[in-house]
Order: structure tokens, then sequence, then C-alpha cells
């Protein structure tokens, strides 16, 4: 039997404000001392109340903007409730059924589309640390990370090969710095992956949105290649079990490096219940037309409009347009080199060459010294003044009939004999050389 | 040494200035009859010498430097405040009346506690509460039920109890409560002072230990209106760390009241008592010039079925930080109360239950709001009984939890669509137990009840009266 | 509306994460039993075409901005102070040993 991987991906993302989602903590908690970041609101303290962070809601919307969401005109946030020892309050503040953003797409590099479900805001959790203290098993808790703001991505089950997956997560994080909304580092956490699998067989007909009946999560992967992995090794066990005839169990399963399987995470035996209800201490959140155009229009422009542009403005292959803009600082940094460069002869391509593949700008700070550099670079192949003053004089000999023109006043010829010079030098004269040499011996010569 | 501890901010004021006293003088007056009395009552589980020792001679030392003028910077300077123990209060033990927290002390204070402080009030307490503010009676504190100083076999009112009893015993001048549902103006009417249950989103709730968060309101407690309206002058307007506060210009009007008669608030159940009382409550403000017209809220009956739907769901959720990790003990310490409302809350809210019960509550929690509006487009306030009876004797409705909670009947509507409310004394049964009536008004509306309160006393020469002990 | 049975008592417990007795199971299964009887008249209202009320405020877009509160945040002293199971600062529970649901 055939058997279509179904994928679907949930991607949390740490927004980098200053300050906390609801409270005025400090937001960076990244190798700090454990609990010296905290408030009575973000450790749950009897009487605290929360406070929304006005930037995390308009970061948000950003990020659903740049995914071609709709923005919900009204929504709110709502309590989450389960017990759990890194989650203060016993409820985690999020959003239920009014999300910021819902309903976008993404278009992946193969025209294959994907659909976001959803994006909405939630705060983060504190952070475990499992050991043995005193010859005791036991978890620490820090709350530094709890009330972070916390972004979360649904796609749709659209994806049906891995490399899909992959592409659209690396994109994802692209897009996220580009916005600056968040650093997205996998390794600092303020990226984290999850994917939902299952696969289906001929009898499913996913064109008409038919999905099997069952879903595997996969949790705890912190790299893009372990994502890749995972689903592989995960598609892998699945088709073993359906070709045996067995049903796939729907559950949470982590994902081992060392062996390269996953595993089942037994999460308690009762299932999931929320038990969400509107947050009453947060007033609902309403947003004008006008208010999303503002946030719109202070979009920069996305990647895939970057890649496009330099393939067919500047003229480069697409893997330098896709390297190029991988980075946005790196993207600003040649988009201005390849400015300057057009003042000195420099084009993109020459730009782009010596970025990807001699990595240039990471010599020169800024992208003036870079075009300096690539000038005096270029320089050295140019023929040499004495060469050039030959090809001129053969020009000019040759050419009667031109130096005559321009005795009479016709300058436009002067065009002409530069490229008839050019020719002979095989293009290697520089250009202002060429023609400042060219003028001077035309005019001894008319003289 | 014995004085006649004052019974208004006015009269403090005026003892202090004229140097019949000082404020240390006061304090150690409040603390001798706490330690006599306070025993039996049972009105404070904890009381805080050494803080309103040092209270007090900051106080003095500002009267005798700046004189009246200290009064303007302070209004409430020298005035003694008691605070419900669900007010959070850096370094004074703050235990909701629970066995959770019963050894918790917090570093942090309640807005509305540093906005008492800031104007020069000064803590002496905190006082007895039904546990995290469940109930209707005060008896069911994990520290011991609080008793009426009225008459020691009877109940205060709950679930600010202690708020109500402390000031009908003269234990402080003023004190603070919370209303969820009546727990402001229950002990106020049966202990015979004035409690105000505000507006929502006038009174920050920062720092108060939350019970059912869309019905939860900070309420001043006092022996006059006028002392209910200054505590609330100093405690309203917004607050950066409460995002429901809304910034308002109180408002009232010079003349030609109108208030509404909601014929079922004084239907089927109604002690004669009450009733009687509140004819005659009737007449007086006819006498002054005030219209009364009949009005009706049909969907008061389903009141208390939207109230105990609501409350036990948000009780639910803001009792789950309670995990005795971080602070406090374990869950095992609840009381049974508690218990059973965390339990309740959770069923309306489960899988399969939220629509019909909480989405189906919220929907007529929304008809009984436009019901009360429609009414205020017709009247100024509304005028109604705060209780179905005079207080009732400890341990008469102790086992039956459902009576317990139709004891709130009246109280549920001004929470569930968050309009003002004031308790106001009206005179005692043939018993000798407080008597007393409420007056609600729209949104925002204090001033105007404030007025209409003061009227009324003014017309009957209302004197404060203390329970004796 | 279904009155309330004894087992989902337990579960009701379970997600609420309370331990209870059995005595205390079966007198919260007739006392809740009775509330719910009485809150079931909820059902005769027709709130067809009526939004819920969530909150009374009348307040939308109550935003603060993105500013660091140092002076809110708590000493580490202080944030400890509320237990004696501590270790290098952390928060200390027994190893957690079933996983996030």
């Amino acid at each position: 039997m055939r058997y279509t991987p179904v994928i679907g991906l949930e991607v949390h993302i740490e927004l980098s404000t200053k300050s906390k989602m609801f409270c005025g903590c400090l937001a960076d908690h990244f190798a700090k001392k454990p609990n010296t970041q905290t408030c009575p609101i973000c450790l749950g303290l009897p009487g605290a109340l929360p406070f929304p962070n006005k930037l995390a809601i308009e970061d948000t919307i950003k990020l659903g903007l740049a995914f071609n969401c709709n923005i919900n005109r009204f929504s709110k946030f709502d309590r989450k409730h389960y017990f759990y020892p890194d989650l203060p309050k016993g409820y985690q503040i999020s959003q239920y059924d009014l999300p910021l953003c819902v309903n976008g797409q993404y278009v992946l590099s193969s025209g294959k589309k994907v659909g976001i479900s959803r994006i909405h805001l939630e705060e983060d959790t504190g952070k475990l640390i499992h050991q043995i203290v005193n010859g005791k098993r036991v978890s620490l808790i820090d709350f530094n990370r709890s009330g972070v703001a916390l972004v979360e991505m649904v796609t749709a089950p659209d994806f049906h090969d891995v490399s899909d997956a992959v592409e659209f997560l690396k994109e994802t994080q692209t897009i996220v710095r580009y916005l600056g909304v968040s650093g997205a580092d996998m390794e600092k956490g303020s990226m984290r992956l999850e994917a939902n699998l299952s696969l289906a067989d001929e009898s499913i007909d996913l064109s008409k949105g038919e999905l099997p009946n069952y879903k595997v999560e996969l949790k705890n992967i912190n790299s893009f290649r372990f994502l890749e992995k995972a689903v592989k090794a995960e598609i892998e066990r699945q088709s073993t079990l359906l070709e045996a005839g067995e049903a796939v169990l729907q559950e949470t399963r982590g994902y081992d490096e060392t062996k390269n399987t996953t595993f089942s995470q037994r999460s308690k035996e009762d299932a999931k219940d929320y038990r969400y209800f509107p947050e009453p201490d947060i007033p609902p959140l309403r947003f004008t037309d006008e208010e999303i155009e503002k946030i719109k229009s202070s979009l920069p422009e996305m990647p895939s409009d970057k890649r496009k542009r330099y393939v067919e403005v500047f003229g480069l292959p697409m893997n330098y347009a896709t390297i190029l803009a991988s980075d946005i600082t790196r993207a600003e940094y040649f988009e201005r080199a390849v400015f300057i460069g057009s003042k000195h002869n420099v084009g993109p391509k020459t730009v782009a060459d010596l970025m990807v593949n001699k990595y240039l700008d990471s010599e020169y700070d800024d992208p003036e010294s870079l075009v300096k550099k690539i000038v005096e670079l270029t320089k050295k192949e140019y023929a040499s003044a004495k060469e050039v003053q030959e090809a001129i004089e053969e020009v000019i000999r040759e050419q009667e009939k031109a130096v005559n023109d321009y005795r009479n006043g016709k300058g436009a010829v002067v065009g002409f004999l530069i490229g008839m010079t050019q020719k002979k030098l095989k293009g290697r004269g520089d250009p202002k050389m060429v023609m400042n040499r060219l003028i001077s011996y035309l005019n001894s010569v008319v003289k | 040494m014995t004085m006649d501890i004052p019974s208004t901010i006015n009269e403090t004021r005026y003892g202090l200035l004229s140097k019949k006293y000082k404020v240390v003088d006061l304090i150690n007056a409040y603390l001798a009859k706490i330690a006599r009395y306070d025993g039996e009552i049972n009105s404070f589980i904890t009381v805080c010498e050494e803080n309103a020792y040092k209270g007090a001679k900051k106080a003095d030392a500002l009267i005798s430097e700046l004189g009246e003028k200290a009064f303007q910077d302070y209004p409430l300077l020298g005035c003694v405040v008691a605070h419900k123990d669900v007010f959070i209060t850096e370094g004074i033990r703050t235990t909701a009346a629970s066995k959770v927290l019963d050894s918790y002390v917090p570093c942090y204070s309640a807005t509305a506690v540093k906005r008492l402080d800031d104007a020069g009030a000064i803590c002496i307490g905190k006082l007895n509460c039904d546990a995290w503010a469940h109930g209707s009676s005060g008896e069911n504190s994990q520290f011991g039920a609080t008793k009426n100083p009225w008459n020691l076999e009877y109940v205060p009112g709950g679930s600010s109890s202690g708020s109500g009893a402390a000031l009908a015993a003269d234990f402080c001048l003023l004190s603070t409560g919370t209303d969820t549902c009546g727990s402001v103006r229950l002990p106020s009417n049966y202990c015979g002072v004035v409690g105000l249950k505000p507006t929502y989103g006038a009174i920050s709730r920062y720092g108060v230990i939350a019970m059912a968060s869309s019905l939860d309101t900070v309420g001043p407690m006092a022996k006059t209106v006028e002392d209910v309206e200054m505590m609330f002058k100093v405690l309203s307007g917004p607050d950066a760390k409460d995002a429901t506060i809304a910034s308002v210009k109180y408002q009232s009007k010079s003349s030609s009241f109108k208030i509404g008669i909601p014929k079922e608030f004084f239907g089927e159940g109604l002690d004669d008592e009450v009733r009687n009382n509140l004819d005659s409550v009737i007449q007086i403000y006819k006498k002054l010039g005030v219209d009364f017209v009949d009005v009706s809220l049909p969907s008061t009956k389903y009141a208390i079925s939207v109230y105990y739907v609501i409350q036990p769901a948000e009780v639910s959720s803001n009792l789950a930080r309670y995990d005795g990790i971080r602070y406090g003990n374990s869950r095992d310490a609840f009381g049974d109360e508690a218990k059973r409302r965390i339990m309740l809350g959770t069923y309306v809210l489960s899988s399969g239950y939220y629509d019909a019960y909480y989405l189906k509550a919220m929907k007529v929690r929304t008809l009984i709001r436009k019901e009360v509006s429609v009414v205020f487009e017709k009247v100024d306030a509304v005028i109604a009984p705060v209780a179905p009876t005079p207080p009732f004797k400890i341990g008469a409705k102790a086992n039956d939890p459902l009576q317990m909670y139709l004891t709130d009947i009246y109280a549920a509507t001004a929470n569930l669509s968050g309009i003002p409310s004031i308790a106001i004394p009206s005179g005692f049964t043939k018993n000798g137990l407080p008597l007393g009536f409420q007056l609600m008004g729209p949104r925002f509306s204090e001033s105007l009840l404030f007025d209409l309160g003061k009227k009324y006393h003014k017309e009957i020469s209302y004197k404060p009266s203390v329970a004796k002990l | 509306m279904a009155s309330i049975k004894i087992s989902d008592i337990r579960h009701i417990a379970k997600l609420a994460n309370l331990s209870l007795s059995k005595s205390q199971e079966s007198r919260f299964f007739t006392q809740i039993n009775s509330v719910i009887e009485h809150i079931n008249v909820l059902c005769e209202v027709d709130t067809s075409n009526v939004e819920p009320t969530s909150q009374t405020t009348g307040l939308e877009n109550i935003y603060r901005e993105d500013n660091v509160d140092a002076i809110s945040m708590l000493k580490s002293n202080q944030v400890t102070s509320g237990t004696d199971k501590i270790y290098n600062n952390f928060f200390v529970v027994d190893m957690i040993l079933s996983e996030k649901i």
C-alpha cells in the first residue's frame, strides 16, 4: 500500500519584547540566575492581576499579516487550565476561540500552498530541570521565563513531504527575524517545534479535505534537522504498523536523537480538558481597519519578495538570492552595496559573488568599504596605461572618418571610439581611463 | 484610661486637632478594646500593634508639625482601618481565613491598602471572613466563626464578617471588604454600618485575593455615608495594575430624584420586619420629595442560578494557583466549602457542559444587565432589601449550602450587572438586631447613591450606634 | 440538564487537582446535585440571539507600553520566602514524571 504523509506543524515563538506579556518584568531570561526576574504577577502570587503588553499584540498581528492571515477585528484572551508545577496560576492566559490571526496562507517555493489555521498570543511557562539533589529525584523550577510573550502558530495538515515542512519552518524563522519580533533561536528555545503526523492510504481523498482518523503529535524537537529525522522515523513506524494491519495509537511521542526513533510519552490517562473561559481580568481587544492597515504598511519587504527582486531586477541566480535574503541584515548590506556599486561601475552580480563565495562582507563592516575593496580588486585586472594608450592611438589611426566627424563637431562619435578601443583591449580597459585618455588624445590630434 | 472612641473621620480629626487625644492614644484605646472583647467576637485574624504604633508616631509628628494642613495632604490621617484578610499586606500575614495560607506573609501590598496608607490611614489588623470570601454568614472561616456584636448568638453576615463586626464593636473606624455577591452589603446590614459595593471597575482589585474575577469588587465600610464616600474618593480611580478600571468623573444631581421599587425584591420570603422597615424608609424619602415608581426586573429570579454557575467557575480557576509550591500549604488544606465550589466550577466548565451551564449563564447575565439598564432609563436608583431576613442564628443554615446560598438572593443583581449598591442602616428589629436597605444605581452613580443616603440619614438625624459589649 | 454521578465527582476532583475522602465524595455528590438541580432552571430561559456577558466594564483595548518595571520585580529572597523547599534559588518539587497534558 502507498501512504501519503499528512503533516501539520505547531511553532512556538517567544517574542523579543523588553518586558513580559502581562507584567513589567524583564523578558530576556536566557542564562539568568533562577527566579530573579519575577514579580507577583508572573509568580502567580495571591491577588495579582495581568496587564497586557501592547507591543506583543502588535508583533503578533505583524506575524499574522506576514502570513496573509485575517486579523480578527474582535479578539480576547482566555484562561486555559491545567496543573503543572511550571504553570504558577494553574492556568495559562492564552487565546481560544478568537485568536488574533486566522486563515493565513504560505506559498512554498514549489508553488504548493500551505494553510495557516491560526496564530495566537499567550504567556510562556516557567522552566523545569530534572535533577538528583541529595540523593532525591527532584524537579527544579525557575520562573524567569514565566509570563514571557509567546506566539503559537498552527498550520493546516497540508504538508505531504517532510522537506516542505522544513522549508516552511526555515522560512518562518527568516520571516520572524525580518519582522524583528523574535530572535527565533532554536538553541535558546525562542523557537520551538512540534509536528503532528498521520498516514493516509488511497481510500482517503486528501484533495476533498479528508484526513486519517488519528494523528500522532511529535514533541520536544529542538532543531530542523531533528524534525526531519523524527518525521521520517515516525513515517517508517506508522507505515510498518499500518501494513501489518494494526491501528496507530493517537498519542504524543518524543524523539530519541541517539537511537533515531520516536517513543511514546504517556500523558495522564485523563484526556485534555482545559476548561477555557474568557479571561475576566483583561478587557477584550478590538481593531479598526485603519489600525491593521497601519501595521501592514510598517512591514518590511518579505524574504520571498526580496528573492524574486534579486533574480528579476539584479539578475542573480536563485541560489545567490536565497542565501543573501536569508538574513535581513545581510540582505540590507547587500542592497546598500549594490546601490553604492552602481556609481562605481560595480554590478549586483559582482557584489553578490564576492559576498556569497568569498564572504567579503564579513571583513568589511560597512558596504562603502566593501565596494571600495571591490573596485580595487577589479582594477588589477584592467589593462595598463601603456596598453590603453597604444590601443587608443591605433584606433585613431584606423578610424579616420570618425576623427573627421569629431573635428566637425560630432561629439557623439566618442562613444563609438571608446567601444572600438575596448574591443582592442578585449574589454579590459578601465572605462574612466579609456575615456579620459581618448578625449585628450583626440583633442591633441584634431588641434 | 478610657476614652470615647470617635465614630467618624470628622470627629477623629476634630479630636486630634483640638488635642483632645493623640493618634497614639487612639491606637491604645482601639487595641485595649480589641484585647478585651475580640476574644469572643473573633473579628480579627491578625492584630498588628507594631505597625499601628509606627503609623501613629508618624501621624502625630505630622499633625504637630503641620497642624490642619496635614489633613489636606492626608485626608485620612490618624484614621484607624482594618482590612478584610483577603487584602494583600506587605509584611503582614494574609490568610484569606484559610488554612492554605495560615502563615503566608506577602511581599507586596494591594493597591487599595497602599492608597489608604498613602492617605494617612493606619492599619491595625486583618479581619476575619468566610474562607476565600465564600459565605454569607462568617461561619465558614477556618479561624473560627465571627459573632455579631449586637447579639453574640447571631451571625454578623458575610463574607466580610469581621469588617462589619469590628465596626459595630468600635475596634476600628474604617474597614475594607469585598463584595462578589453581597459580601460587603450583608455584613453592613447585619452589623448596622454603611457599606458600598462599588461599580465593577471603580476600585482597583490588584492585590485582593480573587474569588470570582468578573464579579469581585472592593468595598469601603464605615459608620456613616460621609465616611464611606471619603474612603471611596481615596480608593477609586485608574490603576496601572488593574486593566479593568475606568477613568470616570463621578457626578450626582441636585433635585427631583426618582427611585424604583422592583416588585421582584418584595415578594414571597421577605421577612415582615424587613418589609415594614423598608416601607418606613420609603415614607421618609417621600416626605423629602423623592418620587417612587414600580419597576420590574423579571430575570431576578434567575440571578442566583446565574451566580452559582459563574462564581464557582471563576473560583475553580482563581484557586488553581494554590498548589503549595511557591507559598502556602497544599490543596488538601482547603476547607469543604472551597472544595465544593472548586468542584462545582470545574464541572460547569468541563468538556460537554460548558455550553449548557457557563455559556448559558453568561447569556442570562446579559438579559439581567439589559433589564437593569432599561430600569435606569426611568429611575435614578432602585431601593431593595439587602437580605430576605434580619441576622439569623449561628448554625441555622450551616448544614445546607443551598439555603445559605439563597441568603444572597437580593445581592446578585448588582454584581451580575456591575452596578453600585450601598447598604444603609435604618433601625433595629424588636430583638435589637440591625436593619437596613440597599440603594442601587446605574454604573458609576456612586455620588448619587451617597447623596441619597446622606439625605435619609440627615432626615432621621442618624447617629451611628455602637454595640454594647 | 443532567444530574451528576459519583464517577463524575471523582473525575472532576482529578481535573481540579483535589484529593477527596470517601465521605467528602458522597457529601459533595449530594450537595452539588442539589445546587445543579437549582441552576437547571436556567434551561427555561430563552437565550437565542443573546450575546454572552463575560465582563461588565465596557472597556476595550487596555494595554501597557512595553516598558520594564524594575520596581515591581521582587528580590530573590522575597521570591523564595514563601517556602523552605528551595535549592540554589530554584523551587523544588518531587520529580515530575508525567508529561504535560
